[in-house]
């Protein structure tokens, strides 16, 4: 790993405002050594991956307890294959879904969904991991 | 009462406390020293959930200087043992279990399914775009129509919600805010509709927008036309709406975004007091809509201190209306709330374990002398709840009130030291708070400055951090967890052709309506807005007879009255 900090977009995408976990995560990654940039609420996807692309970032992290999230996802995934830039960062998601929706995400190229549950150690070190494993296959 | 400080009953007198003073002195040193020198105790501090210290034990000296007067007796100020005399003997609390996805159609039918099931008032749970005043046929409402509750746009949707439902009969509490007023318009106006007493009509609107820039982030309009916004309902209501609550100010969410239990409390108190002199600001006299404010907490997993919490609660708002507000019918002093449990405590894992933990935040509140309750459904953690959880919700109160006795003695916890030091120390603990408010410069200013946002965000990563490290134990998540697949639940499964169906009924609707009519209503609208001392109501509500959408309503004002963005803290 490179010693230039770990750079994480974190949003919140569509209409709802629980924004509890987005910034616990936030401080967390934070106070981890990361850079994190957050978006704030009601944000729209193409909104979201013009920034990731603009801040340059690792990582997108899209928070989402609204239950849209079968269809904000795939919005997200379309706009960064559309702007070439599925490859160039990671995206991961977290909130209230069942497990067969998150399991569907997964599918669909999101490499992360973190539940409400997940200690903040833990989400540091998934987001670690994640980078990690990209600089090793680039 | 507003008795001076040497006419006050002390509850023991002096000779009993330096009695009970000595004996506490004489046990630590000789039982609990020779105790803990063999087995010291598992903690060195034991706090509570607003990270209190709490003591081993409590005596009749924890209690000395709490005079009488500020416990008292139900039903009469400072209402700290409820706010009725009888309470639950007279009529148990209203079992009000909330609920709202998909159509109107779709949730009426849940609707009657709960009450055939024996609930008692009706609570509606609104969409993510209804919440936020857009369409269903706006672009911004993709993939979120009917999703996390019903969606509303035009009054025929209200028929339809209510299809069946006597409204003069069964009480209805609407979750909602920003747009909060125009379903209150689509409520009179489909009372109007179906020849109902305005006076007759019992329920809820929550309206409660301070608490959105707070906690809960539903917004449209910045905070100057949105408090225009609530002081036209609730004066709206006073004199029209006997029994009909306008607003209802809630802690609930605020508690839900990360807040302590005390911050719930005393940032709920600050609120209330900006409303309060909003409207009194506005010219209504205090005791002409004090009486019909109403108030929404959660109840959280510690026990004793949530109980105490309602309790002070209950003082606190009635000493402020009575000297504050110079309040005079005790009707305006008595504070009336719903709770909900607190579904940020309901777990993934083993989702059985929800059930307890419902059954007993739910205790909590009875024994705090709540006036209705929501019980959340086991499966919350991962959908809308399902009808089985719902049940199961439901049933956990009917056990609670029919099987344990415990609505036979009213405020049974009352003149225990333990319970009556928590009341005292969180009605302190209220007023430290609304001090810092004030000395901020009052809850709109600490609103702009981020002070409530940042300690809420505070709270909730102290939270977070203390239950990774397993200093707060969260069974089944961070202590006795199943290794393996883990038990598997049923949930609530959203009919994907809703959404495409509530577009088009709406779309329909649009294309029948005398659009003409839409038009002059909604510049009727704008007009009557731009005279910041008329109130909106009247022209609201003449706007959605007309089938205006709650979306245009929305946009009509936004050019006038701005829209709020918010700078995020954390």
């Amino acid at each position: 790993m490179t010693d230039t900090p770990i750079r994480v977009l974190l949003a919140k995408i569509g209409l709802d405002g629980h924004d509890r976990g987005v910034k616990i995560v936030a401080r967390a990654l934070r106070d981890a050594g990361m850079e994190v940039v957050y978006t704030g609420l009601h944000r729209t996807a193409a909104e979201v991956v013009a920034t990731a692309i603009q801040e340059d970032v690792d990582v997108i992290g899209v928070s989402l307890l609204s239950g849209a999230h079968m269809t904000l996802f795939p919005q997200i995934i379309e706009l960064m294959k559309e702007q070439g830039v599925f490859d160039r960062h990671i995206l991961m998601g977290g909130g209230v879904m069942p497990d067969e929706d998150v399991e569907t995400l997964k599918e669909l190229g999101v490499q992360a969904i973190l539940g409400q549950d997940t200690p903040p150690d833990a989400i540091v070190e998934c987001v670690r991991a994640l980078v990690l494993a990209r600089q090793r296959t680039v | 009462m507003s008795a001076t400080p040497d006419e006050l009953t002390t509850l023991i007198t002096d000779a009993v406390r330096q009695a009970v003073e000595d004996d506490v002195k004489s046990w630590e040193d000789d039982e609990l020293a020779s105790f803990l020198a063999r087995h010291p105790e598992s903690q060195e501090e034991y706090l509570s959930g607003s990270r209190r210290t709490v003591k081993r034990v409590y005596t009749p000296a924890d209690v000395a200087d709490i005079p009488w007067e500020d416990i008292g007796l139900p039903g009469r100020f400072p209402f700290t043992r409820g706010p009725y005399p009888t309470m639950y003997r007279g009529r148990p609390w209203t079992m009000r279990q909330i609920a709202g996805f998909g159509t109107p159609d779709e949730t009426n039918e849940r609707f009657k399914y709960l009450i055939a099931q024996g609930q008692t008032g009706l609570s509606v749970d609104f969409d993510m775009p209804t919440l936020m005043g857009i369409d269903s046929d706006d672009p911004r409402s993709v993939g979120e129509v009917g999703r996390e509750g019903v969606a509303i746009d035009v009054l025929d949707d209200m028929d339809d919600l209510f299809a069946g439902i006597d409204l003069e009969e069964i009480s209805v509490s609407m979750t909602i805010n920003p747009s909060a007023w125009i379903v209150f318009a689509l409520y009179v106006a489909l009372a109007e509709r179906r020849g109902l007493d305005l006076n007759k009509l019992s329920g809820t609107i929550q309206a409660d927008i301070l608490k959105e820039y707070i906690a809960q982030k539903e917004w449209i309009y910045p905070p100057e036309p949105s408090m225009r916004i609530v002081r036209d309902s609730i004066a709206f209501a006073a004199g029209r709406m006997a029994r009909y609550n306008p607003i209802n100010i809630s802690g609930y969410h605020i508690s839900e975004a990360g807040a302590t239990p005390l911050q719930e409390a005393a940032f709920t108190i600050a609120m209330t007091r900006t409303y309060v002199q909003e409207v009194v600001n506005a010219g209504v006299d205090i005791d002409a809509f004090a009486s019909r404010l109403s108030f929404f907490f959660v109840c959280q997993a510690d026990f004793f201190e949530e109980i105490a919490k309602f309790r002070a609660l209950r003082r606190v708002y009635a000493k402020m209306m009575k000297e504050e507000f110079g309040a005079t019918n005790p009707e305006s002093m008595r504070m009336r709330f719903h709770t909900q449990t607190a579904a940020a405590t309901l777990t993934k894992p083993q989702p059985l374990n929800n059930i307890v933990r419902t059954a007993l935040q739910a205790l909590a509140a009875v024994l705090g002398g709540t006036q209705s309750l929501h019980t959340n459904g086991l499966d919350e953690a991962y959908a809308i709840p399902s009808e089985l959880a719902m049940k199961v919700a439901l049933r956990t109160q009917q056990i609670i009130a029919e099987e344990t006795n415990v609505t036979q003695v009213i405020d049974p916890l009352g003149g225990s030291y333990y319970v009556e030091a928590l009341t005292r120390d969180f009605e302190q603990g209220i007023h430290e708070y609304l001090d810092k408010i004030e000395a901020l410069g009052g809850t709109l200013r600490a609103i702009e400055l981020n002070f409530f946002q940042r300690e809420i965000a505070d709270s909730a990563y102290d939270f977070a951090k203390r239950k990774a490290a397993g200093e707060r134990t969260v069974v089944g998540v961070n202590k006795y967890v199943d290794e393996g697949e883990g038990q598997k639940i049923e949930v609530h499964k959203i009919d994907p052709t809703s959404e495409r169906r509530k577009i088009e009924r709406l779309q329909e609707v649009k294309r029948k309506r005398d659009n003409e009519r839409v038009q002059e209503t909604l510049a009727v609208l704008l007009e009557t807005a731009k005279n910041p001392d008329a109130n909106l109501m009247p022209a609201t509500i003449e706007a959605v007879k007309a089938q205006a959408s709650m979306g245009e309503i929305v946009k009509t004002l936004e050019g006038l009255f701005g829209r709020y963005t918010e700078t995020p803290v954390f």
